[in-house]
């Protein structure tokens, strides 16, 4: 017991991602400039900056949609820079998109099936049906229940509301059992009277599960994230705790309203 | 796309216990989606139903049974991994000489003349080619991968045409002469034996696709086929499901090659022209992708109408052909098997509300 | 040798005269009109008939095919053809087979299966010495008016107010629009001298290429490797993508002619592996 208590907290110490003088560039435009970053196990981080800093191109690159030109990425001490998308979100790397990615003429349960067969290895099964492995469709269902779309796992998922397919594609990186969860923009587009389920949902994810989130309402960062980035034309601008940001005059100056610090 | 938004989550929901209906457990329904149906069975009733029918049509019945299986290899593909192919009669092609050459030269020489190896044969040698080629699919565009496999499609015909010692060119495989199926049944003038052989083969391989798509492998196409850019994100290895299945499909397309071969006993190269590309790829739209039964049900309309047109104007067949596509692609949306599930939903739907205004 | 490399490049400038419409929209709209070659057909047929039917002169055909295989493309496009821009690719394909059959079997049905024959004028049969080289007088004839065609064009495309807004809408046909160009209308203007083009083509090939009613199909694999090594960006990726096939073509099928139709194909699928943009155009966008 006591030596699994040790383990955590030497992970604890040690960052779960690191990325080191990460550097992208699009033909002339540098995306991203030499950012070194490192996110804590169990961090609720937020990753904020104006329309362009390079934020979604980031996260991009730890997810393995788009190859770094220079820098390393390292999770768990291991460099990762080069692995496929699969290979990251096999070791532990889940995430949501800013526009919803999902499988618009399947249901809901499916779509999160598909998730725990791949990471169960149970995907390349092709005899028997997919309802026998019961084990697993009831995992399913239980995390549909825990992001309150229950009544709607059997619908198709292209004719649910845009709000609970907002849902739906968290509960799809939840699956995975991710050890960090990269969020983009999860209430990108919702309306205002169903921000505040999202907004739930991510306050409950999983305390071990390490969480960066890319967000421009800022009441929804200042109430979720513990730290923030602030990227500013592909470089990190400034790092902190949530109140080092909020009082950082620089940060005033470039990117935040005097209105929502006041709000803090 | 635009219904997404339109649409109140309330009308979206339909829970399954709102009919009143003792709730099921979601792995139930799922597992109750891969059940066998009154209709499926009543299909293959009628299939095997049609020898007692048709007694004289025994050969035409066969080869729309080929044609339907060649049309399901397709569905793999199209309907449940999204892959828009044009080449699909390159594999038939294989799989048509590959049976032939091996019924050529292994006539009368024991097991190895049988049938069936000549169809293990046929679909090995077509599951290759399907292989090597299946990374040629994994890249590009859709209209990238149609000119891709339609190319590859014209190299296969261009090499059985040219090469005249192992296939006789233009004029034909020659000399193919079937043994008896397992040593006891020979083919004979009338088709019985290959009515069965094909029945019995077809409804194999469709047993095979059957619990294919409905495995979890299966569901992960449709994945890919949803979106494969969140397949790849959920840890999917997109490339090789789309590999094997391609090559999976060039299997079964030549394995219903080598039973055209086999129950005709001749291969031409009018089996890998471009035009039994582009016909069994018709007969799936016409029959609707993604069902399993739209390639079968497809052969099935296809040969009649190609009956029917062929009593009046054989010689301008072609035309109608190209008038049912051009229609097809203008007015129909997911073919006869879409049109009929549309048509009992309403049936059904007016029924429930007549119960419940 | 001299001779190939002659027939090789008016074969290819034929091709590209033929192919440069499909070129165009398949940048312009992102579609993709496999019957393409039945408009070329349209013009051959037009010429056979004109000729040997009604004995008008030559090159009086000429323009009487490219009006008529432009009409014929306007009215198409008008109707069929506007209905499957948002289409899937696949639909877009099975549609234009499906003309594609109706064509071949219409022309079957009108003109009979066999190849065609299109007599020239006597001042066109001649051969003529050109460097050593004994050379076709059609052939020059054939590169002369191509040659023509070529130059116009590029003038059209890099130097008119027309010109700017066709490159304006292929290179970003949203972006176009809200810059209030009239994209439909360029497009269906460009539709109908694309396949009006073809007709000139079909015209002007009569006497080369086989005229029957398998022409379109025949043809589609060629415009298909144009397009492939050439792209559908520009209008010089095409060109030197057929001048390139013409003489690669006529010089495989007089060295190694059993292998010449396999050569084509394999190259066409080697470059779509490759270069899936096509050889010829700059670096691929993404």
């Amino acid at each position: 017991m006591s030596f699994v208590q040790t383990a955590a907290a030497v992970e604890t110490a040690s960052p779960v991602l690191q990325t080191k003088a990460l550097c992208k560039a699009f033909g002339g435009i540098t995306a991203t400039d030499n950012v070194t970053f490192s996110l804590p196990a169990g961090a609720r981080h937020a990753l904020i900056g104006p329309n362009g800093a390079g934020k979604t191109t980031f996260v991009n690159q730890l997810s393995g949609v788009l190859l770094p030109t220079s820098g390393t990425i390292l999770l768990n001490g291991v460099d990762i820079t080069n692995w496929s998308v699969r290979a990251r979100s096999r070791a532990g790397i889940a995430r949501t998109f800013q526009i919803n990615q999902l499988y618009a003429d399947l249901t809901p349960l499916q779509s999160v099936l598909i998730a725990i067969n791949e990471r169960e290895n149970a995907a390349s099964s092709w005899f028997k049906p997919v309802g026998v492995r019961s084990d697993l469709v009831d995992e399913a269902a239980a995390l549909l229940a825990r992001l309150s779309l229950s009544d709607v796992i059997h619908a198709r998922v292209g004719s649910l509301a845009y709000g609970r397919q907002r849902l739906l594609e968290i509960a799809i990186a939840l699956a995975a059992k991710p050890q960090v969860l990269l969020l983009d923009e999860p209430a990108a587009g919702v309306p205002e009277g169903e921000r505040d389920q999202i907004l739930d949902v991510v306050a409950a994810l999983p305390a071990h599960v390490s969480l960066i989130l890319i967000e421009h309402d800022m009441d929804l960062v200042f109430r979720f994230a513990k730290t923030l980035s602030v990227l500013v034309n592909g470089a990190l601008f400034v790092e902190g705790t949530r109140d080092e940001i909020a009082n950082d005059p620089r940060v005033r100056q470039v990117y935040l309203g005097e209105e929502v610090i006041s709000n803090v | 796309m635009s219904a997404i938004d339109a649409k109140p989550p309330a009308e979206a929901a339909a829970p399954p216990a709102a009919s009143g209906a003792p709730a099921v457990s979601p792995a139930a329904r799922l597992l109750a989606g891969s059940r066998w149906r009154w209709y499926e069975f009543a299909f293959w009733g009628l299939a095997l139903g049609s020898y007692f029918v048709f007694p004289n049509k025994l050969m035409l019945i066969s080869e729309i049974l080929i044609l339907g299986l060649l049309a399901l290899s397709i569905d793999l593909t199209l309907g449940y991994a999204g892959l828009v192919t044009l080449g699909q009669g390159a594999f038939f092609g294989v799989g048509a000489y590959a049976a032939g050459l091996a019924a050529k030269y292994g006539a009368g020489a024991g097991p190895w003349s049988d049938p069936l190896l000549g169809l293990v044969i046929a679909a090995g040698a077509a599951g290759l080619v399907g292989f090597v080629t299946s990374f040629l699919v994994l890249r590009g565009s859709d209209l990238t991968r149609l000119m891709v496999t339609l190319g590859v499609a014209l190299i296969v015909e261009e090499i059985v045409t040219q090469a005249k010692s192992v296939t006789g060119g233009s004029d034909g495989l020659q000399g193919v002469m079937s043994s008896n199926v397992l040593g006891m049944w020979s083919f004979d003038l009338y088709g019985k034996t290959a009515f069965w052989y094909v029945l019995i083969v077809t409804f194999v391989c469709f047993w095979f696709c059957r619990r294919l798509v409905n495995s979890p492998f299966g569901l992960s196409l449709l994945a890919i086929k949803g979106n494969p850019l969140r397949a790849r994100a959920i840890g999917m290895p997109v490339n090789a499901r789309l590999v094997a299945i391609y090559t999976i499909s060039a299997a079964i397309a030549g394995l219903a090659g080598g039973l055209l071969t086999q129950t005709t006993q001749f291969a031409s190269p009018d089996m890998v022209a471009f035009h039994r590309s582009a016909d069994s790829l018709l007969i799936l739209i016409f029959g609707g992708s993604g069902h399993l039964y739209g390639g079968l049900i497809g052969a099935v309309a296809f040969r009649i109408m190609q009956d029917f047109i062929g009593n009046i104007t054989p010689q301008y067949w072609l035309f109608w052909v190209g008038l049912v596509l051009v229609l097809l692609v203008l007015f129909v949306r997911n073919g006869i098997v879409g049109l009929m599930a549309n048509g009992w939903r309403r049936l059904t739907q007016k029924s429930h509300e007549g119960k419940n205004p | 040798m001299l001779t190939i490399l002659f027939d090789g490049v008016a074969y290819g400038m034929l091709l590209f005269v033929l192919a440069v419409g499909l070129c165009i929209t398949l940048g312009l709209m992102n579609f993709i009109n496999l019957a393409h070659g039945a408009f070329a057909m349209a013009g051959g047929y037009l010429t056979v008939v004109m000729m040997n039917r009604m004995g008008i002169s030559f090159y009086w055909c000429l323009p009487a095919a490219f009006i008529f295989a432009a009409v014929l493309g306007v009215v198409l496009e008008r109707t069929l053809y506007r209905r499957l821009y948002d289409k899937t690719h696949l639909d877009q394909v099975l549609f234009s087979i499906g003309l594609i059959f109706m064509a071949t079997a219409a022309v079957d049905y009108a003109m009979g299966a066999s190849q065609q024959i299109v007599n020239l004028p006597p001042e066109l049969n001649g051969r003529v010495e050109i460097l050593g080289a004994n050379v076709g007088v059609y052939r020059l004839f054939v590169i002369a008016i191509c040659g023509l065609l070529t130059i116009a064009l590029q003038y059209v495309i890099a130097r008119t107010r027309f010109g700017s807004r066709l490159r304006a809408s292929v290179d970003d046909g949203r972006v176009a629009r809200g810059l209030g160009i009239d994209v439909t209308g360029i497009f269906a203007l460009t539709f109908a001298v694309g396949s009006g083009l073809a007709g000139l083509g079909g015209a002007l090939g009569a006497s080369i290429l086989s005229m029957d009613p398998s022409f379109p199909l025949k043809y589609m694999i060629y415009f298909l490797i144009v397009i492939s090594v050439g792209g559908a960006s520009t209008i010089t990726g095409p060109f030197f993508a057929s001048i390139l096939l013409g003489v690669a073509d006529v010089a495989g099928k007089y060295f190694i002619p059993a292998v010449g139709g396999f050569i084509i194909y394999t190259i066409m699928v080697a470059v779509l592996i490759f270069r899936p943009q096509g050889l010829f155009t700059r670096s691929a966008k993404r």
